[in-house]
């Protein structure tokens, strides 16, 4: 399986990763030797295997449960006012 | 002759008590991140927990779309970031939706058409994204985030606009008799995407668009003819149509592609591990089906062949469930339902108007109104009175006897002080009097409505009718 | 009081022994006076630890019957979250995260009058399988501190191991309890899946994470699991309706059907590790268990299909910390998209961005039939194979890991031979199962071996009885890396 330049460069976007050509390079080599691992798997068949019935999961009640305290929410953000969340301009 | 193609993807909120994965509330308005924990912001650690009303609702409505219940539904994860999602993923279910194959019937251009639906299945909702004029940032408000939904997907069987804006009012009419959503489109609790292809009649289905942001029926209406020319444009002038997602502008009437997260996403579907298969029991379906709400059809119906409530009225009070549940509840008060039906289309829809209440809004009390509808009706006030008490018990929610008492509304059927008020009139209106003698009709009316002023408002007009008469030809007026 | 196990620490400390404050503060000392030497905290909680202490011993003064750990000191893994303890997951992307709420593990610890001393190094975000890959530096292995102490909840079991706490809870994923465990010489329990609540761990693969207990023998990880297990309104994948209760206990293992899969024992195990498990397997046989060979299927394929589906989940999981919520912040950044990439690519390390890129690739349409798909019929088969097992054996007797710790940074450019290493424990969370680990001898480098039990679902009991017995009659467990008397009963020392 051939992990070229296109495909890391694909998989960088969806991940949403900047790699060093270093990390490229060692990311694309090691992917190469796993996957062929991976791609073993084809030898085992397709037959449809019956799923176990699961156990019957209880719902939750929709019962409302106070919600966290503003500053609780927001203490973590590294950008925030008072209120909200901050990013840069979303680009619609 | 190129003609439009459109299918509908409906997006409404469930008017459950709280979000679809936690229990914080669903209430609208509140101030911004304060309906928010760590399940719905998305923090690291947590887990989603599946709210039981959801399943209800989606089932319900399944049913009432005739559609089959999957019995053994799966979520799945649709992978993408962006501000307004909290986890970078949205929780949805793409595999096995929980309802599908449905149809509703509408009525357009006097035939009847039944359009199908492909699917409905359960998501959750993203949160508010708010730009920040002064400096240039987004803001992220999480209370709209887990906001539990229904997406309802036709099959392309539309052709105008018009099917598409009954089939909406139809659907809407359902959502909130059945409880399921309460239909605020204003604030955004139903909205809906056209997906919209160009063909030639009996032709193959065209490349299709997506198009959002669409706000009213009359915004369904322009985008519809705006999309079909566009596309019929590029066809007729040798081009293709692109697969994209548009967005309309109303205020510009025009519509725009959307170039961001919606085209380019490879979403990388895959099933949620952290929730377990939605399993419905025939038990269940069962249990809802033997609960169905009455619907707006039916109780049109209930009203016309019960009540003999005419159809004009029955639609004027079924166009919100709020004024059918007040005219019901009136009607079991008051003992009369065609007075019931009066009051709702004369008044009640009068005072709205006026007072600018919209039927979502509409809160009256009952036992007040009904207790006026059997005032009036035994006579003891008249319809001025009446109406005026009404009035005021909208807007004041006075008491109605203190009201009645304060103004001297009571019908005044008391022959004597008719008598003398009217006499009072003609000695004070002497030329009104002599008109009439003379030939003016005109003059009479006039003076009945002086002797209902000197009464107060409260008197019988039969009463002042036949008073008046009798002392004007009796000459019994002049002093 | 170090010597003591944690149940007996926790009776000594009801017959007033000690004073739950002493124990506290003298255990703070140890692991203060170790200076850091096997890097096994990430953050020491001592003045919170203090005060629980205080709160802890009013309770026991007034008569209140907690639990057979009050008392107890313990710790946990920093990919769990306590409340207003940092949680870094020992990653850059979470330096300085504070979490608003607490795990249910950790508040059912507090419940239970444990006193948290702190949080435990880890493989960033627990990939890994040799607690290197952390931001804040490797783990090392109290035996031989230029060995890794393994992975990921390095820091737990060599914080066990090292005497500085006497009880911690880590977390499995694909063997991330049981080989460090095996590693440093101590116990520990991966338990079955929907045994323990996960709300509150940090996610790395959802349908495989576990949180357990890591300790010095049975006794004190089935305290513990006790404390932790059971249904949690907050975890719709926790199904076990009560928590575990380890009462019952045999003597004998008389009746009990042993499996072990012999095509576990070839030429990549190394074999002093080979003959100390067998030899386990002799001990209970002692005792009157069963044994019997048999041929573990699939056996070239749970590898691959673990990583498939870990790394998968993991993506998904990752891709909440986008420097906005919480979390780490590119100061480089400017734009939204930058604000995503920068922070993300550094705040995470590479053997995080290796799987995220992984998992993104096993899930882009494409490749998603190929790989996601087959993976998950290949646990299925997994499955499916050990129901059958499970018909015929109690108890399934296997080794943890190929080899004993070995050196730091040996192993970290190969990824692939990494993987490798997880060959018997990965396939036990593929199909949900519970495992424990015990110290069962040394190798010719005097490094501690271990090896495993694996049950079917929910038959922790069996487990710990099995491990019991075997404690009873063997003394690996009571070797202490820092004496140079070694304890054997048995075996090939």
């Amino acid at each position: 399986m051939l992990i070229d330049e296109k495909l890391i460069a694909y998989l960088e976007d969806l991940s949403y990763l900047y790699l060093t050509d270093n990390e490229k390079i060692r990311i694309a080599g090691d992917m190469e030797k796993i996957l062929e691992g991976m791609a073993r798997l084809s030898e085992l068949g397709t037959d449809d295997i019956p799923v176990k019935p699961q156990c019957i999961n209880e719902l939750r009640k929709d019962t409302v449960t106070p919600s966290f305290d503003r500053n609780l929410i927001l203490r973590n953000a590294p950008e925030k006012n008072n209120e909200m969340f901050i990013s840069p301009k979303v680009q619609e | 002759m190129w003609e439009p193609v459109i299918g509908l993807e409906i997006h409404a909120e469930l008017s459950t008590s709280t979000k679809i994965f936690c229990g914080c509330s669903t209430e609208f308005g509140a101030e911004p991140n304060t309906l928010v924990c760590p399940v719905c912001s998305g923090m690291p650690g947590v887990l989603p927990r599946l709210n039981e009303a959801v399943a209800v609702y989606a089932v319900r409505l399944g049913l009432l779309l005739n559609c089959s219940i999957n019995p053994n539904s799966v979520f799945d994860r649709k992978n993408y970031i962006y501000p307004d999602l909290p986890k970078s993923y949205q929780i949805s279910q793409l595999y096995t939706p929980v309802c599908t194959d449905g149809k509703l019937e509408i009525t357009s251009g006097g035939k009847t058409k039944i359009i199908t639906i492909r699917e409905i299945h359960i998501e959750e909702d993203a949160g508010k994204l708010i730009h920040d004029p002064l400096s240039g940032n987004t803001l992220m408000d999480f209370n709209r985030c887990g906001i539990p939904l229904v997406e309802i997907v036709t099959n392309p069987d539309f052709e105008t606009a018009g099917e598409v804006a009954e089939f909406l009012e139809n659907l809407k009419e359902i959502l909130m008799y059945a409880d399921i959503c309460d239909c605020k489109m204003q604030e955004g609790s139903i909205r809906a995407d056209i997906n919209l292809s160009i063909r030639q009649k009996g032709g193959e289905l065209g490349v299709r668009t997506e198009m959002k942001n669409l706000n009213s029926f009359k915004a369904i209406g322009r985008a519809v003819e705006s999309e079909t020319k566009r596309q019929t444009e590029i066809i007729e002038s040798g081009g293709k149509i692109t697969q994209e997602t548009r967005r309309w502008d109303d205020n510009k009437q025009k519509s725009f592609s959307m170039r961001s997260k919606e085209n380019a996403n490879d979403y990388r579907y895959f099933p949620e591990p952290d929730m377990q298969p939605l399993i419905i029991s025939d038990d269940m379906i069962n249990g809802i089906k033997n609960t169905l709400p009455e619907l707006g059809t039916q109780k049109r119906e209930r009203y016309e062949k019960d009540w003999h409530i005419a159809k004009n009225d029955a639609e004027i009070i079924t166009s919100h469930k709020n004024i059918a549940t007040v005219f019901e509840e009136l009607s079991e008060k008051s003992g009369s339902p065609s007075e019931s039906a009066n009051l709702i289309t004369g008044e009640i829809m009068r005072l709205m108007n006026t007072h600018s209440i919209r039927p979502e809004n509409l809160k009256v009390n009952c036992d007040k109104l009904s207790y006026l509808i059997k005032l009036e009706h035994s006579g003891k006030i008249n319809g001025n009175s009446y109406k005026k008490t009404v009035a005021a018990v909208f807007k004041d929610n006075v008491e109605p006897d203190d009201y009645i008492m304060k103004h001297g509304l009571l019908m005044n059927s008391d022959n004597d002080a008719v008598s003398r008020a009217v006499k009072k009139v003609l000695s004070d209106n002497s030329v009104a009097a002599d008109d009439y003698r003379n030939g003016k009709e005109k003059a009479f009316g006039f003076l009945m409505g002086a002797v209902m002023k000197e009464l107060r408002g409260s008197g019988n007009p039969e009463i002042i009718r036949k008073s008046l008469t009798e002392i004007l030809s009796n000459g019994d007026g002049r002093i | 009081m170090f010597d003591i196990t944690a149940l007996e620490l926790s009776k000594a400390i009801k017959n007033k022994k000690y004073s739950v404050t002493e124990v506290t503060e003298a255990y703070i000392e140890k692991i203060r006076g170790n200076n850091n030497k096997y890097n096994t905290f990430i953050t020491i909680s001592a003045d919170r630890a203090l005060r629980q202490a205080e709160a802890v011993q009013k309770r026991i003064d007034s008569g209140e019957n907690i639990s057979a750990l009050a008392g107890v000191p313990v710790s946990l893994k920093d990919n769990i979250s306590t409340l207003d303890i940092e949680t870094t997951c020992a990653s850059k992307m979470l330096k300085g995260y504070v979490p608003v709420y607490n795990a249910t593990a950790a508040d059912r610890l507090e419940q239970a009058g444990m006193i948290v001393l702190g949080k435990m190094n880890m493989d960033e975000f627990a990939m890994g399988g040799s607690s290197e890959t952390g931001a804040l530096g490797t783990v090392k292995n109290p035996w031989d501190i230029n060995r890794v102490a393994g992975g990921s909840s390095g820091g737990s079991a060599a914080g066990v191991a090292a005497g500085e706490i006497p009880l911690s809870l880590g977390s499995d994923t694909g063997g991330s309890i049981r080989q460090p465990c095996s590693f440093c010489s101590v116990t520990g329990i991966k338990p079955t899946y929907g045994a323990v609540s996960r709300y509150g761990l940090i996610a790395y693969a959802s349908s495989l994470d576990q949180i357990g207990p890591i300790g010095k023998n049975a006794d004190d990880c089935a305290a513990l699991l006790s404390v932790i297990s059971g249904k949690d309104g907050m975890d719709g994948t926790c199904t076990l309706e009560k928590p575990f209760d380890f009462k019952s206990e045999t003597q004998t293992q008389k009746g009990i059907r042993i499996g072990i899969p012999r095509n576990y024992f070839n030429k990549e195990l190394d074999d002093d590790v080979g003959n100390a498990v067998i030899n386990a397997a002799k001990e209970l046989e002692k005792t009157g268990a069963e044994l019997e060979e048999f041929d573990m299927p699939l056996m070239d394929y749970a590898v691959e299909a673990y990583y498939i589906i870990a790394c998968a989940e993991a993506s998904s999981n990752l891709s909440r910390y986008d420097g906005i919520k919480y979390g780490y912040r590119s100061q480089k950044a400017q734009t939204l998209p930058e604000v995503y990439r920068f922070s993300r690519s550094e705040g995470f390390g590479l053997e995080v961005k290796r799987r995220i890129m992984l998992g993104s690739f096993v899930l882009s349409s494409g490749y998603y039939d190929a790989f996601y798909k087959k993976a998950l019929h290949a646990r299925s088969l997994i499955k499916n194979a050990y129901d059958s097992l499970f018909g015929r054996y109690d108890i399934i007797l296997s080794p943890v890991a190929p080899t004993t710790a070995y050196k730091i940074g040996e192993n970290i450019s190969d990824p692939l031979k990494m993987y490798m290493g997880d060959i018997y424990t990965v396939s036990v969370n593929l199909a949900g199962l519970p495992a424990i680990s015990l110290p069962c001898g040394f190798d010719r480098n005097k490094m501690p071996v271990g090896f495993q039990l694996i049950g079917a679902a929910f038959s922790e009991n069996t487990l710990i009885n099995a491990a019991r017995i075997y404690q009873l009659n063997t003394e690996w467990h009571k070797n202490k890396f820092n004496t140079k008397q070694v304890y054997k009963k048995c075996g090939n020392r």
